[in-house]
């Protein structure tokens, strides 16, 4: 493939993927407030269209008629950056998840790397945000995910490390085809697998900042934290960043872990999208059920607990590949 | 460990002389109060002044605090009251003895029941009335049922101050709104109203209990058993909500006493009084109520202790329902107009164990008309539990502080008044 061709296969793949995710943030944006609905005990969204389906619609276009207020003292050029810039970094993950054999905006050699990268950039634009507002809450907000981002994205790394050296390969769709010829990573070896899959998904639900662990937005001790000065279509854009964030990320856990596309009857996308949504649902009834940490016990958790599990899951990974019979690739 | 020493430095860093810049109000009567010294904080002392409300989703209305924050800190937190002011006792001095119970219904607008109840007490004992005593077993059911009630709602909003009002928190707010609503069917049943009751009058009660009505009080009290262990799966025994409540805001018995407090914060620092049992009224000498204590102090244990007393309430509701006697309900002259109430002389303080505590009422009689008080003054509960901020407070951080607020459960309208 020559860079013409390369460029062209990216900008339309991409293009594509970029509509579908949002597309697809929108249903699960229904999907997620009628599950919520049911867990408790009420209905959900029902006016707007035939169950509800209309109902995030109806937000986006009532977020973006209202008035674009920027306070007085905010600093402007970050205050307008900041939005953005988070929507550039929670979709630009996406662009190297294999979604079937064929459908693959970017197949980069070191995908997990570019991952973990253009995920750990969601840090800027929150800092700025919280910063440009020049509000006391959006400050703390800020203060608190600027740690938390940081902290957390090394058992992010730690746990992605895990089926990089079991598929010895640092390509997205290299460690998907490994698990389609041979096992998903979840499932064997255990021992790495699951936990590795656990420990990743705490540290996503921290970097995507969710519930547990949602102490940046905190809204009933910060009002929103660092959105407690955005109206109209730059909210719009930080709440759609928060979803592309936490459904790339569901995305990037089925493929490194649930053999991504692998699957037997139906074509490669239909199973990456349903594992995909199995752990995007999760994180709802994760959310809808817990009440939040304080900040410093989730500095203690990540730096006292999970960062060491991490590092002796990697160890665990590289012994099993050096020394099980068949371990090896 | 490296919180403490991070807090000691904060203290310290206040302690100093130049950081006092202006003394609190209450230095010029000469009651210089330590945790109030400071009005203004010196900008080199590293501080930052945040106004925490009155418009801000945790405070329970319109309340506001001052916290000095040293990174997320709280260095010193300065509690504000008043923007819930409505003069209820200034427009009591106004009304007529009969007309009063509709308007301080509003005060603590979580539990109607228990603050008609109390003025009516009041007044009965300025009139020398005797209660009946199916009105009396009426009035002990009624403010067990509230106290359920009460207690439930303040379950789920500490839970919402917990974990945000688009999470867990709200999911264990709306089953427990769920739950009260069962209540509130209860009492429409009997008043026709959900929150706003008037149903208490001077001698006794203004309306009889329906037919059948046992029989619903044990229908929703079975349902609202039967869900408690799942509350309790969600709260007082789940582990993330025991790390964020356990140690956090401990209130010492002694100072809780010395600042007035009553009622479940008080017994969670370790006092055991309760008017229910230690002043009978109303039934209560007959249904004696089990008073729970619990030592630590902490917004854990004020949370277990209401958590507890719904199970007892619960039970005491049966045991009222099962046994209510036969006969009047009011040992009064039925009300003719609102005027036919008269004292002209005498003052009376009543107090009765509302959910948040002593509630008591001061009245004194001989006002411009005989019909109505000269002076009239309400005790309220939640704004005792407020004073406990500048001394509970520093030491927490911002999200702590959300959680020593909520487990105080102030209702602002009880406060201001």
């Amino acid at each position: 493939m020559n860079a013409t061709s390369a460029i062209i296969h990216g900008a339309v793949y991409g293009t594509i993927i970029c509509v579908v995710i949002l597309t697809g943030i929108a249903v699960a944006i229904w999907f997620e407030r009628k599950f919520a609905g049911r867990m408790q005990s009420r209905l959900g969204p029902t006016m707007t269209g035939p169950v509800g389906l209309l109902q995030p619609f109806a937000d986006v276009v009532k977020l973006l008629q209202k008035e674009d207020i920027v306070p007085r003292d905010a600093d402007r050029g970050l205050f307008d950056l900041a939005p953005p810039l988070a929507a550039i970094a929670s979709l630009g993950a996406a662009a190297v998840v294999p979604w079937s054999p064929k459908i693959i905006a970017a197949d980069l050699d070191v995908g997990v790397v570019f991952v973990l990268a253009i995920g750990g950039l969601m840090v800027v634009p929150t800092f700025m945000a919280g910063w440009a507002s020049n509000n006391k809450f959006a400050l703390i907000g800020a203060m608190r995910a600027v740690a938390q981002s940081v902290s957390y994205g090394v058992p992010l790394v730690l746990a992605t490390m895990v089926p990089v050296v079991l598929a010895g390969s640092l390509s997205v769709s290299g460690i998907v085809g490994w698990q389609a010829q041979h096992h998903w990573f979840a499932l064997w070896p255990i021992i790495p697998g699951l936990p590795a899959f656990l420990l990743y998904y705490l540290a996503m639900l921290a970097e995507s900042n969710r519930i547990p662990f949602d102490i940046p937005e905190a809204e009933s001790e910060l009002v929103a934290g660092i959105t407690t000065e955005y109206t109209g279509a730059k909210f719009t854009l930080f709440y759609m960043a928060e979803y592309v964030h936490t459904m790339v990320g569901s995305a990037v856990a089925s493929a490194l872990f649930f053999g991504g596309w692998d699957g037997p009857f139906r074509p490669g996308l239909h199973w990456m999208v349903l594992k995909t949504l199995l752990i995007f649902a999760s994180v709802y009834w994760v959310r809808w059920s817990l009440v939040r940490f304080r900040s410093d016990q989730l500095m203690a958790l990540c730096w006292k607990r999970l960062t060491p599990i991490g590092l002796g899951l990697v160890f665990v990974a590289a012994a099993f590949v050096q020394f099980w019979p068949g371990g090896a690739r | 460990m490296e919180m403490s020493a991070r807090v000691e430095r904060a203290v310290m860093t206040m302690n100093e002389p130049q950081v006092v810049t202006v003394q609190y109000q209450s230095a010029v009567r000469g009651n210089v109060d330590p945790h109030l010294s400071i009005r203004h904080y010196d900008p080199e002392a590293d501080m930052m002044l945040l106004h925490f409300g009155p418009q801000h989703p945790s405070t329970h209305g319109v309340f506001r605090m001052d916290l000095h924050l040293d990174g997320e800190i709280v260095v010193k937190a300065t509690p504000y009251v008043g923007y819930l002011h409505r003069a209820v006792e200034k427009l009591c001095e106004k009304l007529s003895y009969v007309q009063q119970t509709p308007i301080v219904d509003k005060n603590d607008y979580v539990a109607p029941m228990t603050n008609e109840q109390a003025l009516n007490m009041a007044f009965e004992k300025l009139l020398n009335v005797e209660v009946p005593r199916r009105a009396r077993w009426m009035r002990t059911l009624f403010a067990e049922l509230q106290r359920i009630a009460s207690h439930l709602l303040a379950l789920g909003t500490f839970s919402i101050d917990l974990g945000g009002a688009l999470g867990g928190g709200s999911t264990l707010f709306i089953h427990t709104f769920r739950e009260r609503e069962l209540i509130l069917d209860l009492f429409e049943e009997v008043t026709g109203m959900r929150f706003h009751y008037n149903t208490h009058t001077i001698g006794g009660q203004r309306h009889d209990l329906p037919a059948g009505f046992d029989k619903k009080v044990h229908a929703a009290l079975d349902i609202i058993e039967s869900r408690i262990p799942e509350y309790a799966k969600m709260t007082v025994d789940n582990a993330i909500f025991k790390d964020r409540t356990v140690g956090v805001g401990v209130l010492d018995g002694k100072l809780a006493l010395e600042l007035g407090i009553t009622g479940p914060i008080l017994r969670a620092s370790g006092v055991d009084h309760d008017l229910r049992r230690d002043a009978p009224y109303s039934a209560y000498d007959e249904l004696v109520p089990r008073v729970r204590v619990e030592t630590a102090g902490d917004c854990y244990a004020r949370t277990r202790v209401r958590f507890d007393e719904v199970t007892d309430s619960i039970a005491l509701c049966r045991k009222a329902i099962d046994g209510m006697p036969e006969g009047p309900i009011n040992g009064y002259k039925p009300i003719r107009q609102p005027t036919m109430a008269k004292a002209t002389s005498g003052q009376v303080y009543v107090g009765i164990e509302t959910p948040r505590g002593e509630l008591g009422t001061f009245v004194v009689a001989g006002g411009d008309t005989p019909t109505s008080p000269h002076r009239l003054k309400i005790r309220s509960p939640s704004l005792h539990a407020l004073a406990a901020i500048p001394y509970i407070m520093p030491g927490a951080t911002v999200s702590d502080a959300v959680a020593i607020l909520g487990s105080l459960d102030p209702i602002m309208g009880e406060v201001d008044r």
